[in-house]
């Protein structure tokens, strides 16, 4: 199919549809919108779904049905929309019903400012709502990969009947690209989900439920959950690592940060400085035995991030270097730029 | 001798076996408890129409959040207050089905005083059966928003309040407002004539979902006698009196008529309408690699800026295109925060063989300032030998950098003159551009216009304002 340069934001819309997604539920919110717009726009020339809901609150909720009911489903929203949608994403975990949720990141917190941030980084990773779990999120860096993950997205949340956050940002949402799209994904091959409420005979005793009130049950409801969620963890990292091998400092980042840090690494290694990048694309499950491993080879750490440091406690935990990990970080809607970080990369290594 | 047959309705379960109590026969709410016969009214309903099957019930936060114990058909719990959403979502996903809400007061007109709102005004295709019993059962008799007024809960300890609580919510008369229900009654179960109605009601209700016609509610007067603190019996008095004065029973509106059944549309699954759907079906031809004229020109980072209207993204989206189709990889982004400031606007393209790192352009090879405050502020970035390109018309002091190539004219004054459009200044640049630099072909600026450019006659003056762009270099 054609290429087409296109907003990070559409991509996601069209990829959607491609990948089968039946229904689009959600509040329009800066820099999120255009999602929205791009599926009032196409969701119903299929005869799918869009609609626009009173809230988040409500958008969240329209979604637990419509995955409940067994179709594929999306929202998309910003900061202060995915925080209301907290309680609606524990519920979906704990009743199981598959859903995607897209977050074009903006800064924070309170109302912010609508330029791209990735300080929702704890709330998406750790959970974010009330009871113990996990949410697979899933950051690109690009508007292929904004087509690309939401198709994965979709697959992952039916394949482990659990909710998926595509966690993105301002930057990447904003941001044209050339995106090659896959064919549709045929009717025939969406996923039988006879666990849903199709409102059919067969599906009479389905159910999508989280009440567990006999504590030792809801231990084991919890327990299997989290069984999942091992699953998952030892199935579904995904990373991309560039110029690693011989690398004295590595460099790590996600979303847009990381395509900065791309250049940081081609301008340092053009003048001699071996730095290299390791850039988690699951956020969650966080690809970190292959960062423990290349943690162990190199001299220096360095975390640059559009927050206060989130990514880099989460690398802390986990990674062992020789000297030392550090952090970078902006903040406010600015995306930190290129000289500025190889600046901090020299200082690390020593070359001012 | 006739002999009357006492059996559950099939709309229930045989055995209620998800109920973890040893006892399946009977349901767990307490004895004079209003639900009981709420949920037998409805499941003969549900085994008359004969609907069980395609039935999806969504179960509330509250007394009935067990329903799934009870009602033979797929089952949706819910989260507080947001039954009619998760409803909303169920019907849009399956307009088959048949979706019934079952909520109490609490979730319904206090918490999820939204969610009921916007799902009536919506019209959505469901039924809401509400029952109100002005309290909160479940959690042990807390005051409702539809508590009477002096009414004594645990949490209005010395009766509701108006000066501090408000009135008691009367939903019906606020949904029957609307105008998308179709039809919205409030019944009792106080007594055997009163029942008889309830009964009707909750049947006409699932009729008109079952004609796909729209929104039905049922506001149904129930007894609690445990959170009332009184006898089942006094539970029915209790009704007459106190609840009956301030919500009167009857219909409040019935457009059932008038309202036409709404078509169900299949979903579009077909490849070929799928990728035009999605206007993924455009041929591209593919235009020959462009040879530049400077090395610096081969992957160029391009910074244009200027005032807002001056068509500078349109620009930048014009170059990114045209590169795109001469097998280039590119980004463009509009510029964010302070740079936004002061109506001035611009954007970033990065144009590379292979792939883009950082799309962000902090040091341009090509900077095009079409205006004084942008070349000022730009125009130290700009890399050594790199290309700055003003429109004089604006830009009136010139380049002060002398290691750079700078290419300088009225482009405004002569979109204007010339091509009698100052809209297509943009274009004019663009030309000239391409003209300097020979980075693209200009047939592919001509196809990245059939994408962007959506009012067909201001084609021919662009690809003029490309050719005239081109001759001003020569
Ligand atoms: S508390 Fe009231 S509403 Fe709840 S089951 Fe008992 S009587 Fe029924």
């Amino acid at each position: 199919m054609a290429k087409e340069l296109i907003k990070g934001n559409y991509a996601v819309v069209k990829a959607a549809i491609l990948a089968g997604a039946e229904t689009y539920f959600g509040y329009p919110i800066t820099p999120a919108s255009e999602i929205a717009e791009g599926a009032a726009l196409y969701f119903p020339k299929l005869n799918r779904v869009f609609l626009q809901a009173e809230s988040e609150v409500a958008s969240i909720n329209m979604l637990y049905g419509s995955g409940g009911a067994g179709v594929r489903t999306m929202t998309a929203s910003s900061g202060p929309g995915i925080s209301l949608m907290q309680e609606g994403i524990s519920y979906a975990v704990g009743s199981e019903v598959p859903c995607l949720i897209v977050n074009v990141q903006r800064a924070g917190p309170g109302l912010g400012n609508i330029a791209p941030e990735q300080a929702d980084y704890n709330q998406s990773v750790k959970g974010g709502g009330h009871g113990s779990y996990k949410l697979i999120v899933l950051a690109p860096n690009s508007a292929q990969e904004m087509c690309d993950l939401t198709i994965k997205g979709l697959e992952l949340s039916d394949k482990y009947r659990t909710p998926v956050v595509l966690l993105s940002d301002a930057f990447i949402g904003q941001m044209m690209e050339p995106v090659d799209f896959p064919d549709p994904l045929p009717q025939k091959d969406q996923p039988k989900k006879p666990w849903a409420t199709h409102g059919t005979k067969e599906t009479m005793r389905s159910i999508i439920n989280s009440i567990y009130l006999e504590p030792l049950e809801m231990e084991d409801h919890i327990n299997r959950l989290l069984s999942k969620f091992k699953k998952i963890q030892e199935n579904e990292t995904m990373h991309e690592e560039y110029m690693v091998q011989d690398a004295e400092i590595l460099l790590v980042g996600y979303g847009i940060t990381s395509r900065v840090l791309m250049e940081v690494v081609e301008i340092a290694r053009k003048e001699g400085i071996k730095a290299g990048l390791f850039r988690p694309i699951t956020l969650w499950p966080f690809p970190n035995k292959r960062l423990v491993e290349l943690a162990e080879k190199t001299r220096d750490i360095l975390v640059v991030e559009m927050s206060d440091g989130q990514l880099f406690e989460d690398v802390k935990l986990q990674a062992n270097c020789k000297k030392g990990i550090h952090s970078y970080t902006r903040m406010g809607g600015i995306v930190p730029t290129s000289t500025e970080i190889l600046q901090k990369v020299k200082k690390i290594m020593g070359r001012n | 001798m006739m002999q009357k047959v006492y059996r559950k309705p099939k709309g229930f379960y045989d055995d209620f076996f998800r109920n973890p109590s040893p006892d399946k026969k009977t349901t767990h709410y307490c004895p004079g408890c209003g639900h009981g016969i709420v949920h037998k009214y409805i499941a003969e309903a549900i085994e008359d129409f004969n609907i069980g099957e395609k039935t999806v019930w969504v179960s509330p936060v509250g007394c009935s959040v067990f329903g799934y114990y009870y009602f033979d058909c797929g089952h949706q719990q819910a989260a507080h207050g947001r039954a009619p959403a998760v409803a909303t979502g169920i019907k849009r996903s399956k307009p088959e089905s048949i979706v019934i809400s079952y909520q109490g007061d609490g979730d319904l007109a206090a918490i999820g005083g939204n969610e009921i709102l916007h799902a009536a005004n919506r019209g959505e295709s469901i039924t809401v059966f509400f029952v109100n019993n002005s309290i909160y059962g479940m959690t042990g008799g807390q005051m409702a928003p539809t508590t009477l007024i002096g009414q004594k809960t645990t949490t209005s300890p010395y009766g509701r309040n108006a000066f501090n609580e408000g009135h008691p919510l009367k939903m019906s008369e606020i949904l029957s407002q609307l105008e998308s229900p179709v039809y919205v009654e409030r019944v009792s179960l106080h007594d055997t004539a009163h029942r008889n109605k309830a009964r009707q009601a909750i049947r006409k209700a699932l009729q008109i979902q079952i004609e796909n016609k729209g929104f039905s509610f049922v506001e149904i007067l129930s007894m609690c006698p445990s959170g009332w603190k009184v006898s089942p019996v006094d539970a029915l008095k209790w009704i007459k009196e106190n609840q009956l004065p301030y919500f009167p029973v009857g219909v409040y509106k019935d457009v059932y008529s008038e309202r036409k059944t709404k078509e169900i549309t299949k979903r579009v699954w077909d490849k070929e309408k799928i990728v035009q759907a999605l206007d993924l079906d455009r041929r591209i031809e593919s235009y020959p690699r462009s040879k530049p004229k400077k090395e610096i020109f081969e992957e160029p980072k391009v910074k244009i800026a200027g005032f807002g209207g001056q068509g500078i993204l349109m620009l930048g989206l014009l170059l990114a295109e045209s590169a795109m189709l001469t097998g280039k990889e590119a980004t463009w982004i509009p510029s964010y925060g302070p740079e936004m400031r002061g109506g001035t606007a611009n954007c970033h393209v990065v144009i590379k063989n292979g792939k883009i790192s950082n799309p962000s352009v902090d040091k341009p090879d090509i900077l095009i300032a079409m205006n004084q405050p942008s070349l000022e502020r730009f125009e130290k970035e700009v890399s050594d030998q790199g290309l700055i390109i003003i429109d004089t018309t604006l830009v009136k002091k010139g380049v002060s950098r002398k290691d750079v190539q700078v290419f300088a004219q009225p482009f405004a004054d002569i979109a204007d003159k010339e091509l009698k459009n100052t809209k297509v200044t943009n274009t004019l640049i663009l030309g000239a551009l391409i003209g300097l630099t020979g980075m693209i072909d200009k047939k592919a600026i001509f196809d990245a216009f059939k994408k962007h450019i959506t009012r067909e006659n201001l084609i021919e003056v662009n690809k003029k304002a490309i050719d005239k762009g081109i001759s001003l270099v020569k």
